[in-house]
């Protein structure tokens, strides 16, 4: 039976007045790849930042592995298993991939040689190992990405939150990312994957959670989510989804 | 490199360049302590004539005072500097960038005034050491420089040692992760308050020591000379100018600075004021304009250039080859 | 006795604020740290006393001189020196700036020699302004109006001027302001010639009361940096109220404390309100 991993309860952020996440509850059970999805400011980074530790939230509870990780600093909340890529990529410009990578290896090892050793198998599984040697700041996109993930598959976490690590690459780039998230949940690490790419996101995963204006509104498989009515009314606004309806 | 510092003032038999490489040393060596908040960490200091005068005023008030052994006090200023390092962190690191910065500089100043209306040690007037005889244990000599030489080139080999161990360590990676982004090195577990604590500190303790030394060398110290912003700032302009964030870069800096206003100012002497500082001011100017890595970027780029240019080379001897 | 002191501690930071705006425009709008800025203060005092010396003319009829003058330093520094180090990594531009100020002090020094120099028979020179029992200097008052005009122009200009909004929306994001077809390089200029412009005339008002030597500029540009840090960066208002803080700062703590401390005052107070708000009294 797959046990819970992350529960996420009565989670409210606020920025001022504005409501960023609005009383949202989930959980993620172990080896799941869960999607979060929602249009575009709903709040899905808010609450990545809210669950690693990036923000503590207005109010609510974040409970992962059994431990109450609520407002926990960032780099504790990683040293349990527990971290995230960035939307917006922040890689070491200045160190090589290899170094990158080390740095997230670091955690799990004082030596250096064995950091190498953990980075270079880390390069090994995400394709960036003719790359090791580049300067972080000269990757393409894509690498960056996937340089993005590699830092902190590094760290050896049981949960994994990706970012939007689609946005902006090609067909077959979507492709190996799809793979590595395949990888990945083999590999023992569960997933929750915030994502805009539907074809991408939907057949990889085994849940669907939406968000929308801060708010969940629907959490169920994929195959249900597409058609929930709240969820399509969200995505194509409500003017289109009355007409759609009329005929 | 190293080597080549180490013979050339028993090749060139010259008290002022003996001079010269004496004080080319202690800033070569405080610029390695500097490079390792700002270059590795990332966290810019404009404040470091605090630690160098803490050790500086440590061992000199110690000696002048107390008849301590100035090794020992060179050890208790390393110590109180770090301790002020950790106490003047703690609240400062809450704050990013030039923010920092300035706040490094603010407290640097309040120690200067602070120092210079402290009538015990002597305020604005400044300290003069007591001369003793000549002796490694009392840390003074008179008759050569080279004895100072040779202080200085073993602490500056212990201080590029430890330039070298930090970089190339967990310690190293974590630093310079810090310094490239925060936010990412949170996220990989990184406790990035403790680890510029730690930088920040060993940084000082370092200082601090060739701050002593100084006070030995020159044997008179007052707060304008020690605690002053011009220190700070020649700290801060020799490791940019060399390549910040290696560990040639200070050396390189400081061999190219140094040598210029030590020499100009015995050339010139107090005739020229300024002429020496003029000619530096534009170097540094051009410098930064043209090449805005630094020397070492300079040179790094130079032999990049070499490297793929063989590497082409290579290349077209593989394509031949298989042509064949 | 201390509503004289709290007066000429406004008094002085209006000064200091003008100062502050200086520095805070181009730190604001381009992230560049002018360590010149002060030299050019002291250039400005320079060309106050050569026009009086030399053409009798008395530094506030010369004011506007020193402020074209200075406005063009500072717009030529931008064309030949800045511009090359705008977008270099981390320390560089703030080496340049560096290079610069040693450049400038020294030539002072070159050409000048490290002497002090007063003007002391300016228009208004010794007199004193006597109100409500406290007595002011004149030079000081007339001084720190100058500068809240000067002030109050400049944000004027920046607030209300096409090539005012043209340096604001450059300095929220240049590669829109672009874009939007706004000519950055010459936003750049005006911005560092405006800068110059406001210490070039604070140094003409101030070279009627405080001693013009080739170090005068170096402890306005160190009052001026935490002045600007309190205030947050490239905020006008916080460079006006953070230099009055810091005026006040500095001559109660000297009538306190005695004067030796005076400065280190005005870092503590730096250090304690960087504490509740480290992005400066009015950054975000
Ligand atoms: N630090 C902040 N301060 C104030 N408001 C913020 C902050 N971060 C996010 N917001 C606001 O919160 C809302 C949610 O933003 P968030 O970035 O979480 O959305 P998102 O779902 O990740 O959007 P996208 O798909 O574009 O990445 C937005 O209205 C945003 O403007
Ligand atoms: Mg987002």
């Amino acid at each position: 039976m797959q046990e819970e991993m992350l529960s996420v309860e009565n989670l409210t952020m606020k920025f001022g007045s504005l409501v960023a996440n609005d009383q949202v509850s989930f959980s993620i059970r172990r080896g799941e790849i869960v999607a979060l999805i929602g249009p575009n400011g709903a709040g899905k980074t808010t609450l990545f930042n809210c669950i690693t530790g990036f923000y503590r939230p207005t109010s609510g509870r974040v409970i992962f592995d059994g431990k109450d990780i609520t407002g926990l600093r960032p780099y504790k909340v990683c040293r349990l298993g527990l971290t995230r890529t960035f939307q917006i990529v922040k890689p070491l410009k200045e160190m090589t991939v290899e170094e990158n990578i080390m740095t997230g290896a670091f955690l799990r090892t004082g030596s250096r040689s064995k950091a190498r050793e953990i980075a270079l198998k880390v390069m090994d599984f995400t394709h960036l190992a003719d790359k090791g040697q580049m300067k972080a700041g000269s990757l393409t996109i894509a690498d960056k990405k996937r340089l993005e993930i590699a830092r902190v598959l590094a760290t050896g976490p049981k949960l994994l939150m990706l970012d939007e690590a689609m946005a902006g690459l090609n067909q077959t780039e979507i492709r190996e990312a799809m793979d590595l998230c395949l990888r990945l949940r083999e590999s023992g690490i569960t997933l929750l994957v915030v994502e805009h790419i539907m074809e991408a996101i939907m057949p990889i995963s085994d849940r669907v959670i939406v968000l929308d204006a801060g708010k969940k509104i629907a959490d169920d498989v994929p195959a249900k989510v597409v058609c929930d009515e709240r969820v399509i009314t969200a995505y194509l606004g409500e003017k289109y989804h009355a007409k759609s309806k009329k005929p | 490199m190293y080597v080549v510092i180490g013979v050339l003032p028993f090749i060139i038999q010259n008290t002022n360049f003996h001079h010269v490489m004496v004080i080319f040393l202690i800033f070569a060596a405080v610029g390695e302590a500097w490079n390792i908040i700002t270059g590795f960490a990332g966290q810019t200091s404009f404040g470091h004539a605090a630690f160098f005068g803490i050790g500086a005023y440590t061992s000199s008030v110690l000696f002048w005072k107390f008849k301590i052994n100035p090794w020992a006090g060179m050890l208790a200023g390393a110590v109180l500097a770090t301790v002020t390092a950790a106490i003047v962190s703690y609240p400062a690191f809450r704050l990013k960038g030039h923010y920092f910065a300035i706040a490094t500089l603010a407290v640097a100043e309040i120690i200067q005034q602070l120092v210079v209306s402290w009538d015990y040690v002597e305020g604005a007037t400044g300290i003069s050491i007591p001369v003793v005889a000549d002796g490694f244990l009392n840390l003074q000599f008179h008759k050569s420089k080279i004895p100072y030489f040779i202080i200085a080139y073993v602490l500056f080999g212990v201080v590029l040692l430890i330039s070298y161990l930090v970089e190339n360590s967990k310690l190293g990676y974590y630093l310079k992760a810090i310094r490239e982004s925060s936010d990412a090195a949170e996220a990989m577990g990184i406790d990035h308050a403790l680890y510029k604590l730690i930088a920040m500190m060993i940084s000082a303790f370092l200082t601090a020591i060739f701050g002593s030394l100084y006070a030995q060398y020159i044997l008179y110290i007052d707060p304008f000379m020690v605690f002053s912003m011009n220190i700070s700032m020649k700290i801060v302009l020799l490791v940019v100018l060399g390549g910040i964030g290696t560990i040639m870069g200070p050396v390189i800096g400081a061999a190219i600075l140094i040598p210029l206003s030590e020499y100009t100012r015995i050339l010139f002497g107090g005739t020229g004021k300024g002429i020496d500082l003029i000619i530096f001011g534009m170097l540094v100017v051009l410098v930064a304009c043209y090449q805005p890595h630094g020397i070492v970027g300079m040179l790094r780029r130079m032999s990049l250039l070499k490297v793929s240019a063989t590497k082409g080379g290579g290349a077209t001897h593989a394509g031949r080859n298989a042509v064949s | 006795m201390l509503a004289q002191v709290i007066a000429s501690g406004i008094l002085m930071g209006f000064i200091y604020a003008l100062v502050a705006i200086g520095l805070t425009l181009t730190w604001g709008v381009m992230d560049i740290i002018n360590f010149a800025h002060g030299e050019f203060l002291m250039l400005s005092m320079y060309s106050a006393f050569w026009m009086y010396t030399l053409f009798r003319t008395d530094p506030l009829l010369s004011l506007p001189l020193e402020a074209l003058l200075i406005f063009v330093l500072g717009y030529v520094t931008y064309k030949i020196v800045i511009k090359r180090v705008a977008d270099a990594p981390g320390l560089t531009a703030l080496l340049a700036t560096f290079g610069l100020s040693l450049v400038l002090r020294n030539l002072a020094q070159f050409l000048w020699t490290p002497n002090y120099r007063f003007l002391n028979q300016t228009l208004v020179t010794d007199k004193k302004l006597a109100f409500a029992g406290i007595v002011l200097g004149l030079p000081q008052v007339v001084a720190s109006v100058g500068s809240v005009i000067m002030t109050l122009a400049v944000f004027y200009f920046v607030q209300r001027t096409r090539m005012g909004r043209a340096i604001q929306a450059t300095a929220l994001d240049k590669a829109t302001a672009k874009l939007m077809g706004i000519n950055t390089e010459l936003v750049y200029g005006v911005t560092f010639g405006l800068s110059g412009a406001c210490v070039g005339v604070a140094g003409a008002l101030m070279s009627t009361f405080y001693p013009i030597h080739p170090e005068s500029g170096a402890l306005y540009s160190l009052l001026a940096f935490v002045i600007v840090a309190l205030g947050g960066f490239g905020n006008i208002k916080g460079a006006l109220q953070g230099g009055i803080i810091i005026g006040l700062a500095e001559a109660l703590g000297g009538y306190f404390l005695g004067t030796q401390f005076k400065y280190a005052i005005v870092f503590l107070i730096y250090l304690l309100v960087i504490q509740l708000r480290p992005q400066g009294l009015f950054g975000w």
